[in-house]
C-alpha cells in the first residue's frame, strides 16, 4: 500500500503552522509533540501507521471552521477523525497532514420525542446516542459492532451499518441533517428535522464520502421507539447451500426479520473455543431475530419454522428467556474477538447478491486452500454483506502480503458475481486500489468531480477512496 | 423527438446535443410534466429503454430500464407479493395528464408517498443507477446489492435531480414484501394540534405505523388516519393496542381496511380538482399546524407524514414562502401556471453556499447545460 510522499515544504513549516493553530485554539487542543501525535498514527487498520504533523481537538463548530480556514489558506491536508475505529484506514494520516479530531464535540443538543429526532455533536459515540434516549424507550437504529467506541462522525463518513439494518436501514436512512464545515471554513446546514431536500440530495452524497467533502460537527438523527420485545432463534444446517436457500425462502415468504446472521464452520469453532456459547458443531449456522409482542414473535417464528423445516435443519434452538437470547448472540458478537485471540486477521466486507451465497462460499473455500490461509465467514445474510475473516500471522514474513493478495481475490469475486467491494466499512486506503475492478475510469472521474466541487484544492483526506493514479493531477495542483 | 432504444444510442444523442448546444427535454411518461419549471428543448423520450432486467424475490431486488412503465413494475412485484416500499404518488389527477408514468420519472423526481415516514423515500430504496451525463458518457453508481459504500453515493444525488444531472437508463431497487393485511384507524373530530399530538403518540409507539395523515376538511368533520400493515394476527393486535393508546385523544375511533383514503392522501386527490396553486411543505411534524395558521385558515389543506408534510391549495400567485419565513423546512410549488412558477420558483431557494455547490455539481455533470435546462430553476 502506497501513500503520497509528504510535502517537504509543509514539514519544514511545522513550527509555524502549529503556532498559528495555537492562536485559534486553546493550547490543550493542539497536539504536536511526536510522543503524543503517535496516538493518532493509525485507526483500527493497524497494519499501516504514520504520525500526523499535528492533531487538533476543537470543541466548537467555529473552532473547526477556523482550523479549516487556516489549513485551506496554507495548503495543509486535513484528515478528519472520530474515534479511529475505521477498518479501512479512513483516518490514517500522512506526515504532512493535520488530524482534526471531533472527540470533544460530544454533547446532546436536543431531544425531541414528538418529532422522533435527536440532535447531537458528531463526536458522540454511537451507543451513547441510544444511551441518551433509552430511559424513555427510544433508540438510534444503526448498530455497528464497534458501537461502544465509534463516533457518529465516523458512522456518517462511512455510512455504517449493523446487524439490524435489514429492517432499519444503515446510517444514510437514519440521518436527517448535519452541520458541515467545508474545507474553505464555511459552515453550512444540510437538512434538519424535516424530511427531504429542496434541491439536490447533498446530505445523501455527504453520507459515505469518507471525510473527503467536509467536516461534520453536528447531526440530526432519527430515533425510534423500541419494539415491545425481540427474540432470536438459532438454526444449524449441514451445508452452506441449504442455509443460503433457507435465508432466501424466509425473505420470499414475506417475513422480514430484523437480523439474519450467518456463520460457517471455521467461524463457529473459533467462537465456541473462545466464548463457549454452546453452539452446535454444524456446517452452517443462522441466527434469525424477530421483533414485536410475545404473540407476534411466536407467530413469526412459527412461520419461519415451517419454512426452515423444509430445509431439514439439524438444530432449532428458540430462545425462551433473556439469558438464552444473550447466549445465542454471545458467540456471534464475540466473533472478531475470538479470531483476534487465535490469530491476526483481516476482515473483509464485500457484498454479494444473496442468491450467489453458496457459489461464493465455495469459491472462498477453494481460494483459501490455494493461498494456504484459513478463512472464517460470518456475515449479515439477509442483505448479502459478507465478512470473510482471513487468518494469518503478522510475524511470519510474507504472510501479510499473502493475506492481502487473497483478500483482493475475494473482493474481486464479490464484484464479479454482481456485488461490491465494501458493504459498510468503506474504501479508505485498504480497497482504494481495487476501485477500478468495480468502476470504470469514467465512473471514478464522475466521483472525483464531486470532490472538485466541495474541495477544489483536494486538501480533505485526499489520499483515500480512489486509486492514487486517478487523483494525482488533482492532488498535485 | 429523439427516442433511443439502447443506452449507447441515448449516449450518442446526448453527446450530439451537447456538441450542438441543443437543450433536451427529458420525458418518461409525460405524467409529471407540471412538476418543475417548463423545459423548452428537443424532447428526449425514454420509452424505448424499457423492461425489467432482473427480479430476485428471494433477495428483495429489482433492476429495470428507466423507461419501463411503473404499472408493469408494480404488476411484476405484485405477482411475487412484493412492492416498492416508498408508495410513489400518481401525479395524473393533480396535473390532469394521462400518460403512463415511468420508473425513471419516479426516480428523477424522488417521488414518495405516505409510507415515507416508515419505509423511507424513493432515494432510500434506490440501490443503483446507470445514467448518461451531459457529456454523453455512460456512468454507473451503486449496483444491485442492498449494502454498498464503495465510493461516493451518486445514487442519492441522481434521485430527485429531475433529469438535470443525467438521463437515467437503468435503476435498481430494494423491495419489501407486500403485507398480508392492513388496517386504518380513523380518529374523528380532532383539531389540527390534537391530530398532530395523536399522530406523534402513534408514531412514537412500538406499533409500527406506516401512514399518519390528518384531513381537516371533509364535510362530515376532520378525520385523522393511522395505518398499520403486516400479518393479519399482528395487524389486529396492534390496531387494538393503538386504539387504547389513542383513546385519550379522540372520543370516536373507527376502523377500515381499504386503501382508498391512502390513495387520496398519496395523490393529492382532495386538492386535485379545485382551481389554484398546489403547495407541498415539508417541516418538523409539530410545526405542521403553524404552516396552516400562517397560510391562512380558510384554504384547503391536509397533512401527511404525521404532520410533517402539509399540502395546501392557495389562491393563484400567493407567495406562501414569504408567509413561512423563519420556519425550518421547505415549500415546493407543485402546481401553478408557468408565470407563477417563474415568479415564485418551484423549488425552495437554497442558502448561497448550497446553491453554489448545486450549481457546481450541475456544471460538472452537464457543462453545456443541455439536460432539462431550467427544470429546477436557477
Ligand atoms: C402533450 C404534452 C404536453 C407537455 N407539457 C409540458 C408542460 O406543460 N410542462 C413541462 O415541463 N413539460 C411538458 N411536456 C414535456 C414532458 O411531459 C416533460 O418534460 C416531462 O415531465 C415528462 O414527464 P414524465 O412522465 O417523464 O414524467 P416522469 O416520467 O414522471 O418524469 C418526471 C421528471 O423526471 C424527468 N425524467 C423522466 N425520465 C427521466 C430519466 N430517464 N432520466 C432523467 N430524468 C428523467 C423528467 O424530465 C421530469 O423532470 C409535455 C409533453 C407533452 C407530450
Ligand atoms: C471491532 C470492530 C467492529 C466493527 N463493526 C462494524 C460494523 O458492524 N458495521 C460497520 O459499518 N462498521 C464497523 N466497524 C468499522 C468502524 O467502526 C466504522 O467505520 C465507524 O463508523 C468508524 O467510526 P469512527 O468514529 O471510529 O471513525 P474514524 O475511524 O475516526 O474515521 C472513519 C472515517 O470517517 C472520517 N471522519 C471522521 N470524523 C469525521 C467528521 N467529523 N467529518 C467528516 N469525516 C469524518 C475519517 O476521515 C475516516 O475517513 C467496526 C470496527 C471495529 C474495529
Amino acid at each position: 500500500m502506497q501513500m503520497p510522499r509528504p510535502s517537504q515544504a509543509i514539514l519544514a513549516r511545522k513550527d509555524e503552522i502549529v503556532a498559528r493553530l495555537c492562536r485559534i485554539l486553546p493550547p490543550e487542543a493542539v497536539i504536536s509533540d511526536p510522543a503524543e501525535t503517535r496516538a493518532y498514527e493509525c485507526d483500527a487498520l493497524t497494519a499501516y501507521r504514520c504520525p500526523p504533523l499535528a492533531a487538533v481537538l476543537p470543541s466548537t463548530t467555529e473552532q473547526v471552521a477556523a482550523v479549516l480556514k487556516l489549513c485551506h489558506a496554507e495548503g495543509v491536508p486535513v484528515v478528519p477523525r472520530g474515534s479511529g475505529t475505521s477498518l479501512a484506514g479512513g483516518a490514517l494520516p500522512t506526515a504532512d497532514s493535520i488530524i482534526l479530531g471531533v472527540a470533544k464535540l460530544n454533547r446532546v443538543l436536543e431531544t425531541d420525542y414528538d418529532n422522533r429526532v435527536i440532535r447531537v455533536q458528531s463526536g458522540r459515540t454511537n451507543l451513547s446516542v441510544t444511551g441518551a434516549v433509552e430511559a424513555d424507550d427510544f433508540f438510534y437504529a444503526p448498530d455497528p459492532s464497534s458501537q461502544l467506541a465509534c463516533a457518529i462522525a465516523g458512522n456518517i463518513a462511512m455510512n455504517s451499518g449493523g446487524a439490524h439494518c435489514l429492517k432499519y436501514g444503515v446510517t444514510t436512512n437514519n440521518l436527517l441533517g448535519v452541520t458541515l464545515v467545508t474545507m474553505a471554513g464555511e459552515i453550512v446546514q444540510l437538512g434538519g428535522a424535516h424530511l427531504d431536500a429542496p434541491g439536490y440530495d447533498l446530505l445523501g452524497v455527504l453520507c459515505g464520502s469518507e471525510g473527503q467533502l467536509g467536516v461534520v460537527t453536528e447531526a440530526t438523527l432519527r430515533i425510534l421507539r423500541k419494539p415491545e420485545g425481540a427474540r432470536p432463534v438459532l438454526m444449524g444446517f449441514d451445508s452452506n447451500e441449504v442455509a443460503g436457500a433457507c435465508v432466501s425462502d424466509i425473505i420470499k415468504a414475506g417475513v422480514l426479520p430484523v437480523a439474519i446472521e450467518f456463520m460457517d464452520r471455521p467461524c463457529i469453532r473459533a467462537c465456541e473455543a473462545f466464548a463457549h456459547a454452546g453452539y452446535p458443531d454444524v456446517e452452517a449456522l443462522l441466527i434469525v431475530e424477530v421483533e414485536g409482542s410475545e404473540a407476534e414473535i411466536d407467530a413469526q417464528l412459527a412461520r419461519i419454522k415451517t419454512i426452515a423445516d423444509r430445509h431439514s435443519p439439524t438444530e432449532w434452538r428458540e430462545s425462551r428467556s433473556a439469558e438464552e437470547s444473550a447466549a445465542i448472540w454471545l458467540g456471534r458478537k464475540s466473533a472478531f474477538g475470538a479470531m483476534g485471540q487465535i490469530n491476526d486477521y483481516m476482515c473483509l466486507d464485500g457484498t454479494i447478491p444473496v442468491s450467489q451465497l453458496p457459489h461464493v462460499l465455495g469459491r472462498i473455500g477453494a481460494l483459501s486452500k490455494e493461498y494456504g490461509l484459513e478463512v472464517a465467514n460470518v456475515f449479515h445474510a439477509g442483505d448479502g454483506n459478507m465478512h470473510p475473516l482471513i487468518l494469518f500471522d503478522a510475524n511470519a514474513p510474507g504472510q501479510l502480503e499473502t493475506c492481502e493478495a487473497l483478500g483482493a481475490e475475494i473482493l474481486k469475486l464479490c464484484v464479479e458475481v454482481g456485488g461490491c467491494l465494501t458493504g459498510e466499512h468503506g474504501v479508505g486506503v485498504e480497497k482504494r486500489d481495487l476501485m477500478l475492478t468495480q468502476y470504470t475510469a469514467a465512473d471514478i472521474e464522475a466521483q472525483l468531480r464531486v470532490k472538485d466541487v466541495f474541495d477544489p484544492n483536494w486538501l480533505l483526506n485526499p489520499a483515500k477512496v480512489f486509486p492514487l493514479s486517478t487523483t494525482e493531477s488533482r492532488r498535485a495542483a | 423527438m429523439i427516442s433511443p432504444t439502447t443506452e449507447s444510442d441515448l449516449a450518442e444523442a446526448v453527446a450530439a446535443a451537447a456538441a450542438a448546444g441543443t437543450p433536451l427535454a427529458i420525458r418518461g411518461g409525460g405524467t409529471r410534466a407540471g412538476l418543475g419549471h417548463a423545459v423548452t428543448g428537443e424532447v428526449l423520450e425514454t420509452g424505448g429503454l424499457s423492461g425489467i432486467r432482473l427480479h430476485e424475490p428471494g433477495a428483495l431486488t429489482l433492476v429495470a430500464a428507466a423507461g419501463t412503465p411503473l404499472e408493469q413494475i408494480e404488476a411484476a412485484l405484485a405477482a411475487e407479493n412484493q412492492r416498492l416500499p416508498f408508495e410513489p404518488m400518481d401525479h395524473r389527477a393533480l396535473y390532469g395528464t394521462n400518460g403512463a408514468p415511468t420508473i425513471g420519472g419516479v426516480v428523477a423526481a424522488n417521488v414518495s408517498g405516505p409510507r415515507r415516514i416508515q419505509a423511507g423515500a424513493c432515494r432510500d430504496s434506490l440501490i443503483g443507477v446507470r445514467f448518461v451525463d451531459g457529456r454523453g458518457t455512460v456512468l454507473k453508481n451503486g449496483g444491485r446489492v442492498m449494502k454498498n459504500v464503495t465510493g461516493y453515493d451518486l445514487v442519492k444525488l441522481l434521485a430527485g435531480s429531475h433529469g438535470t444531472l443525467g438521463v437515467l437508463t437503468e435503476v435498481a431497487f430494494k423491495l419489501l414484501p407486500a403485507p398480508e393485511s392492513s388496517a386504518t384507524l380513523c380518529l374523528h373530530g380532532l383539531t389540527d394540534n390534537a391530530a398532530v399530538a395523536a399522530m406523534s403518540a402513534a408514531l412514537g409507539s412500538p406499533f409500527d405505523v406506516t401512514g399518519a395523515a390528518h384531513l381537516p376538511g371533509p364535510a362530515d368533520g376532520p378525520i385523522t388516519l393511522l395505518r398499520i400493515e403486516g400479518f393479519a394476527e399482528s395487524v389486529a393486535y396492534r390496531a387494538g393496542q393503538l386504539r387504547e393508546l389513542l383513546r385519550k385523544y379522540a372520543d370516536e375511533i373507527t376502523e377500515r381496511d381499504d386503501a382508498a383514503p391512502w390513495t387520496a392522501v398519496r395523490d393529492g386527490q382532495t386538492l386535485g380538482d379545485a382551481v389554484g396553486d398546489v403547495w407541498r411543505v415539508s417541516v418538523r411534524p409539530t410545526d405542521g399546524p403553524e404552516v396552516r395558521r400562517r397560510a391562512g385558515l380558510d384554504h384547503p389543506v391536509y397533512y401527511d407524514w404525521g404532520g410533517g408534510l402539509v399540502w395546501l391549495l392557495m389562491p393563484k400567485g400567493t407567495d406562501l414562502r414569504a408567509a413561512l419565513e423563519g420556519l425550518p423546512g421547505h415549500a415546493t410549488l407543485v402546481r401553478g401556471d408557468e408565470g407563477t412558477k417563474a415568479r415564485l420558483r418551484v423549488f425552495h431557494p437554497e442558502p448561497a453556499p448550497l446553491a453554489r455547490i448545486a450549481a457546481g455539481l450541475r456544471a460538472q455533470f452537464d457543462p453545456q447545460g443541455v439536460l432539462n435546462p431550467g427544470r429546477m430553476g436557477g
